[in-house]
């Protein structure tokens, strides 16, 4: 999977055989450069690579292990066919949120965005760009989990469903890089941020469906996890992924709840995001 | 001081060559503090100025301005004939910042730094040379995060190099540097000078200062407190010199010639010190009175007050408001 995203990495911009004149350049070949150091970045950092590329596969084996690929869940469908999407909501959310916030609460805080901003790079670009490597990185991940699915498990994806599976997980990404960096204005500190995102992100995975079938919670804690998007997102995939389901697999009314958060996510980050250090004096 | 009285317009007509950076009465107030109390100050293109005070004098709150990081509560700014508060693309284009506090983009070596801030700029200067520059040769395939301190540094400026600016913002540059990295570091910010570039260097290292700079103004509690060439700074070229000498026992100070003993400052025994505005005269009576007696006087010394007397004068009674 690494290997694979190393060459989706070189796709991006072929390096300038000499130094980039950039002149004249467009905008989106601008967005393509950022993404591509930030992708590079982001591939030479062990804890990133483990965290958001090795675990949710990691977790499919022992899940699907634990479980003996039987029947589980709502819609009786085999652990696989259960655990695949389910963990592609938590491959989503740890590359567009958790990585997300932790680089750029990072990155903040260590002056790497003020410098960028001296430079004329417009903030759009910069915003979009790191986006751009969390949602590539979240669907080779998905990609990576329905092969290994596939070809270990048996796993199934209808070709009716495919739209399903491909809008739900972009608007995921899309929303939880907002959320991403609206919650990066609420930590302060480089080191918080790990915890903080962890301390939010772990219940969320195990109420909302990802790492056990929330038919086994009572009811008061399903709705609890109906208000947050983890729950709407792991949702949305497991109905595409349902051999049962009809039409393109797309529930539009998890749709709507990620475009929703998405909305409130971006309210709060155009009015709060920064680009100098929290912890900056005079 | 008073070059700022007719350059308002920022164009010189003329005989003024145009400013760099025009500030006029900045003022930036926090709560009911003016860490910035007023300040006039002129850059002229091709000089490295340097911006001297102790730490919470409001040095970096005036570059940060300057810089378009920070707004101001009163005054005029003008960078490059642009008000920073609404610095564009272009104008960033034409600006190289070294912050005060900033760490290597995480992940990259230091030629992939350089690329990717080579790819924000219009007309980037060339990575490779740009590299030589900083003389960071050997560490570009290193990580940014690899480097020491010093290093660090030197990509910083090789960072606000890239794009080829006019003007470059340096604050504070060799905080926390050995001695020999500050050494290499000045041998850097000196070669902008040959590039022809304008350096705003913020600094509380007198030495610095003096190695480096054209022009050099002293903020002290928010106000400029000095302003001239490190040789004129404070009136430093019309402050006495010091010449000191001790006479050998059987030589009393009394039996020096009236002219050298209306200028003792200080004697100490046999220890004589004299203050004077024209050393090489009196040190020439000295000699001549001491070889006619055939006294020597080996620890003779003559010494100019240094740019840290001056500073220290400066900057002193200013610190505790």
């Amino acid at each position: 999977m690494i290997l694979l995203l190393r060459w989706l990495h070189r796709r991006l911009r072929r390096p300038p055989a000499t130094a980039a004149p950039a002149a004249g350049r467009g905008r989106l070949a601008l967005v393509l450069h950022q993404s591509r150091y930030d992708l590079r970045a982001f591939l030479r950092n062990k804890q990133s690579r483990f965290f958001t590329l090795i675990l949710p596969l990691l977790f499919l084996v022992i899940f699907v292990s634990v479980f003996g690929n039987h029947v589980v869940g709502p819609d009786g469908v085999k652990a696989s066919t259960y655990y695949v999407p389910g963990l592609s909501a938590m491959a989503v959310i740890a590359a567009s949120f958790v990585n997300l916030v932790i680089s750029i609460t990072t990155q903040r805080e260590s002056g790497v965005l003020k410098r960028r901003r001296s430079t004329p790079v417009p903030a759009w670009v910069l915003i979009a760009g790191r986006t751009l490597t969390a949602m590539g990185v979240s669907l080779v991940t998905m990609a990576v989990l329905l092969a290994v699915g596939r070809f270990a498990y048996g796993v199934h994806l209808p070709t009716r469903t495919i739209p399903g599976v491909a809008v739900t997980a972009v608007v995921g990404a899309a929303a939880f890089c907002v959320l991403g960096y609206a919650l990066s204005t609420a930590i302060k500190s480089a080191d918080a941020a790990q915890p903080m995102v962890q301390a939010i992100m772990l219940p969320l995975y195990f109420v909302s469906g990802v790492f056990i079938p929330n038919v086994n919670l009572p009811s008061w804690l399903r709705h609890v996890a109906e208000v947050f998007p983890v729950q709407h997102l792991a949702d949305g995939l497991h109905h595409a992924y349902d051999p049962s389901a009809t039409g393109v697999g797309i529930v539009w009314t998890d749709i709507g709840v990620l475009a929703l958060w998405a909305a409130i996510g971006l309210a709060v980050a155009l009015r709060r995001f920064s680009w100098t250090p929290a912890a900056a004096t005079g | 001081m008073a070059a700022v009285a007719d350059a308002s317009t920022g164009i010189g007509g003329g005989s003024t060559p145009e400013p760099v950076v025009a500030v006029r009465g900045l003022r930036k107030r926090y709560g009911r503090l003016d860490a910035v109390a007023g300040i006039d100050l002129e850059v002229y293109r091709g000089e490295i100025f340097a911006f001297l005070g102790p730490n919470g004098a409001g040095k970096t709150t005036t570059v940060e301005i300057l810089e378009g990081f920070r707004t101001r509560s009163d005054g005029e700014v003008s960078v490059l004939g642009v008000d920073p508060a609404r610095g564009d693309g272009a104008w960033r284009n034409r600006v190289g910042a070294v912050l005060q506090e900033s760490q290597p983009e995480p992940g990259l070596t230091v030629r992939e730094c350089l690329q990717l801030y080579a790819g924000y700029y219009t007309e980037p200067r060339e990575i490779d040379e740009t590299i030589t520059l900083v003389g960071l040769e050997e560490k570009a395939d290193t990580l940014g995060e690899q480097l020491s301190g010093g290093q660090r540094r030197r990509l910083d400026v090789a960072l606000a190099l890239i794009g080829d600016p006019d003007l470059i913002f340096l604050d504070e540059p060799t905080t926390g540097f050995d001695p020999s990295a500050r050494r290499t570091a000045w041998s850097v910010i000196d070669g902008l000078r040959s590039l022809g570039k304008t350096v705003f260097l913020t600094t509380h290292y007198m030495d610095e200062a003096e190695q480096l700079a054209d022009r050099i103004a002293v903020i002290a509690a928010g106000r400029i407190v000095a302003e001239g060439t490190p040789g004129t700074l404070g009136g430093r070229h019309r402050m006495a010199a010091t010449v000191r000498f001790t006479l050998p026992d059987a030589t009393r100070p009394a039996e020096l010639p009236q002219e050298l003993r209306a200028l003792a400052v200080g004697e100490d025994g046999q220890r004589v010190t004299l203050a004077t505005q024209t050393p090489l005269l009196h040190v020439h009576t000295l000699a001549e009175w001491a070889l006619a007696r055939g006294v020597d006087l080996p620890d003779l010394d003559i010494r100019r007050p240094t740019l840290e007397d001056v500073y220290l004068e400066l900057t002193d009674d200013k610190q505790e408001g």
